[in-house]
């Protein structure tokens, strides 16, 4: 017989529940400017500190440091603040758009504009992203009509997936924005697979995966990593750690002490962690990794730190599992404030500009609102044709489908 | 012509298709630089380069992700999966994601891909080397599915499908790669190179998908065979003294419904023989659409021959893979009944 003690199972459990006080003072935060800024033919091995750290540009007190700093002209920060208002507006009408019943379901960004909003103006015309859904700033940033964003939303007659997709799983090739799919994580491996195809062609455009802190439990986030790895793909892999998965809190799928950044190091892919909630920081080492895939030295991991404000999504209720003030305690603070902060305090922006491109953008959203209803929405009719629902699941329709369609009267 | 065994009709519809178009780009495991286990790839590396042919991590729903991702891109990829029986881990990415590219995003993204397998028994490969797992894949909208039973519809087929706009599953059955089958477990492989049906024609040639062939004309019974089945109903029918009609679906979907059924109603009956396991199989699906447009030409049940509902065997392989005995007690059957 054995003398040693029972086993015992260890479940992770975030720090903090409801009716609890949020507590982030183990969440190490290193000061803007502090992280190093390697060149882009950087032996791996010699940034592995990278993973645990977090690059961050903006200081408490709105200036902009470091040797990540410098990027952006002031007018293209000014843009990228209303790429950022421009999604939390949108967001703001189409979740309420939800709740009036004129679409099943939205998921907002709340807390993570910078993310995809910075991302996408490092980007060039031409690259794919492989977004999952809480990247429509990929769109907004990129100059995607808001209309037809809508469109899509309310499965309208104008909606250009012909009412197939759940509400915000967009596409676009145009616009660099791959088929959102339902099932999480299999674009990360697809990102993957297409930017060897643009290798294997000889071309000069680059892919980017985006994946979440919950999904990087899926075999396609491994899978994805060997791919890349093996092939030095042209390829900038993105985890967006917000936290949460739902109602999961993300060291269940982190696992042990590490970061998510660090998975990259088993591969041999240079990998960091950004401060997310820096549209600044962000835009920066997109750039850095974006030009290290373009360069030819391959895929860039990169963990996006930030924290999802709202709920999941338009089914979701944060409060029955997290306490609800943990979101004002988190210490990265809101990405759009930072940035504000930041342009008031190099003098080229003021409260009143603020408030006016607020009323402005807002005027802006209604507006496509507006046009979009007039297309119809998913609660109060002018749907696409049933006929539509035949089409496009081959090219050319079998006889079993034609015959089907007209079976449903079409 | 030459005379050619699958194995090499296969290859020779790689290389024909890798030399007229640039964009087909052939990955998976130990295809590269061995030329894949069953050597339907041997050369290509050597010809076309380590970027057009390579070998491939294993990970099937790696494999399978990439190529979606590089179909998306405007590639042709042809991904081989070494054994059918280990497509499992990629379904995710064949199901949710290569069937529906097209359709979710409203044709702004497609997936011309083309996932080639082994698959089917008689080569004692036991469970995990012999299963048939055609019925997954029909099941599933936006893909197509096919199964040559002789190198010149290897050939053919193959070309189609690298040719299809869609994503296309491709079956091979392993136990014909080397030669046709008399269909009696006990003899061996005649091998293709002696055999009629090993004339492959040269250079570029495509064998439409959605038509299947009539092996065997006759008034009595319209028998529906693919793949390996093909060889035991034929030989059944030839032993049985029955006159009937073998038709090779070769394509499953789409189905060449028109072609099985005018047969039928000539007939009057119809039997299935298929390797996979019965219940929920294919043949539930070919029974359902005969009954759906013959009902009234039947003069007998419609009957299968199939696999067990057991995992594949390896001792009793024989006893498990119809052969033509059974083919021939059901053929029998149906002319009583
Ligand atoms: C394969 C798969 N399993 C489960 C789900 C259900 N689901 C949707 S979102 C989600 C949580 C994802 O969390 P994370 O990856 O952290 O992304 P986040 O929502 O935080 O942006 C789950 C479990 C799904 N869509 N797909």
């Amino acid at each position: 017989m054995s003398k040693t003690a029972p086993l015992h199972l260890r479940v992770p459990e975030p720090g903090c529940r409801p009716g609890d006080e949020p507590d982030f003072s183990d969440f190490v935060i290193p000061k803007a400017g502090e992280v190093d800024r390697p060149s882009l033919d950087v032996d791996p091995n010699a940034i592995r500190e990278m993973a645990f750290s977090i690059i961050r540009v903006l200081n408490a007190d709105g200036d902009a440091v470091g040797p990540w700093a410098g990027t952006l002209s002031h007018d293209e920060l000014i843009k990228g603040l209303r790429h950022m208002l421009t999604l939390r507006i949108f967001d703001e009408r189409m979740m309420n758009a939800q709740r009036q019943g004129k679409t099943s379901f939205y998921i907002q960004h709340l807390g993570e504009e910078a993310v995809s909003c910075a991302f996408r103006k490092a980007l060039e015309k031409g690259d794919m992203n492989f977004p999952t859904y809480r990247q429509a700033g990929l769109l907004i940033a990129g100059g995607y009509p808001m209309v037809e964003m809508m469109n899509q939303i309310y499965s309208n007659s104008k909606d250009p997936l012909h009412g197939r997709q759940l509400p915000i799983m967009y596409s676009s090739k145009e616009h660099g924005f791959f088929s959102i799919s339902g099932n999480l994580g299999t674009q990360f491996m697809q990102s993957v697979g297409w930017a060897m195809a643009s290798a294997i062609s000889g071309d000069t455009r680059i892919a980017t995966g985006w994946i979440g802190d919950g999904s990087t439990a899926e075999s396609d986030f491994h899978a994805a990593l060997v791919f890349a790895s093996t092939y030095n793909a042209p390829v900038v892999l993105n985890i967006v750690n917000n936290q949460w998965a739902i109602s999961t809190f993300q060291g269940i799928a982190r696992g042990g002490v590490g970061t998510f950044a660090a998975r990259g190091h088993g591969f041999g892919i240079p990998a960091v962690r950004v401060d997310g909630n820096d549209y600044l920081a962000v835009h920066a080492v997109a750039k850095w990794a974006s030009e290290r895939a373009r360069a030819g030295h391959g895929p860039t991991l990169i963990e996006h730190v930030t924290y999802r404000k709202g709920g999941h999504s338009s089914s979701d209720d944060p409060s029955a599992y997290r306490a609800k003030e943990e979101s004002d305690a988190w210490p990265l603070g809101d990405p759009i404030e930072r940035l504000k902060q930041h342009l008031i305090h190099e003098g080229v922006w003021s409260d009143a500009q603020h408030e006016a491109a607020e009323a402005e953008i807002r005027a802006e959203v209604i507006a496509a609102q507006k046009e979009a209803e007039a297309n119809g929405t998913l609660g109060a009719g002018k749907l696409p044709s049933p006929r539509d629902m035949f089409e496009g699941v081959y090219e050319t329709m079998p006889p079993h489908l034609v015959k089907q369609r007209q079976e449903a009267g079409y | 012509m030459s005379r050619m065994t699958m194995i090499e009709a296969i290859r020779d519809a790689h290389d024909v298709a890798m030399a007229r178009d640039e964009r087909v780009v052939v990955f998976g495991e130990d295809v590269g630089y061995f030329g894949g286990v069953f050597r339907c790839t041997a050369g290509l590396q050597k010809k076309y380069g380590k970027t057009r042919c390579f070998d491939a991590p294993i990970s099937e729903l790696g494999i399978v992700g990439a190529a979606v991702g590089m179909a998306s891109y405007g590639l042709h990829p042809v991904v081989e999966i070494q054994f059918a029986d280990y497509v499992y881990p990629a379904i995710d990415q064949i199901a949710s994601e290569a069937a529906r590219l097209r359709y979710r995003s409203a044709g702004d993204f497609t997936c011309p891909l083309v996932i080639r397998m082994p698959t089917g028994g008689g080569i004692f490969g036991g469970q995990t080397h012999s299963q048939s797992p055609e019925a997954f894949f029909t099941h599933v909208c936006g893909l197509k599915t096919v199964m040559p039973s002789n190198p010149q519809d290897a050939k053919g087929l193959l070309l189609a499908a690298i040719e299809d706009p869609d994503p296309v599953i491709f079956l091979e059955p392993k136990r014909l790669y080397n030669g046709p089958f008399d269909g009696h477990h006990d003899q061996p492989i005649v091998p293709w190179k002696k055999h009629d049906l090993g004339e492959v024609d040269d250079d570029y040639y495509v064998t439409p998908l959605g038509k299947a062939a009539i092996r065997r004309d006759g008034e009595a019974v319209t028998v529906l065979a693919y793949g390996t089945m093909v060889y035991v109903a034929e030989a059944a029918a030839e032993e049985s003294g029955i006159d009937a009609e073998v038709i090779d679906l070769r394509t499953l979907l789409p189905l060449d419904i028109d072609t099985i059924t005018e047969s039928v109603k000539k007939t009057g009956r119809c039997l299935i023989v298929h390797e996979a396991t019965k219940t929920g199989g294919f043949g539930a699906e070919l029974m359902s659409q005969v009954q759906e447009a013959c009902f009234y030409h039947l003069e007998s049940p419609i009957i299968r021959v199939t696999g067990w509902d057991t995992p594949y065997p390896h001792a009793q392989e024989w006893d498990y893979f119809p052969g033509p005995a059974r083919v021939i007690a059901a053929l029998h059957q149906l002319m009583e009944e």
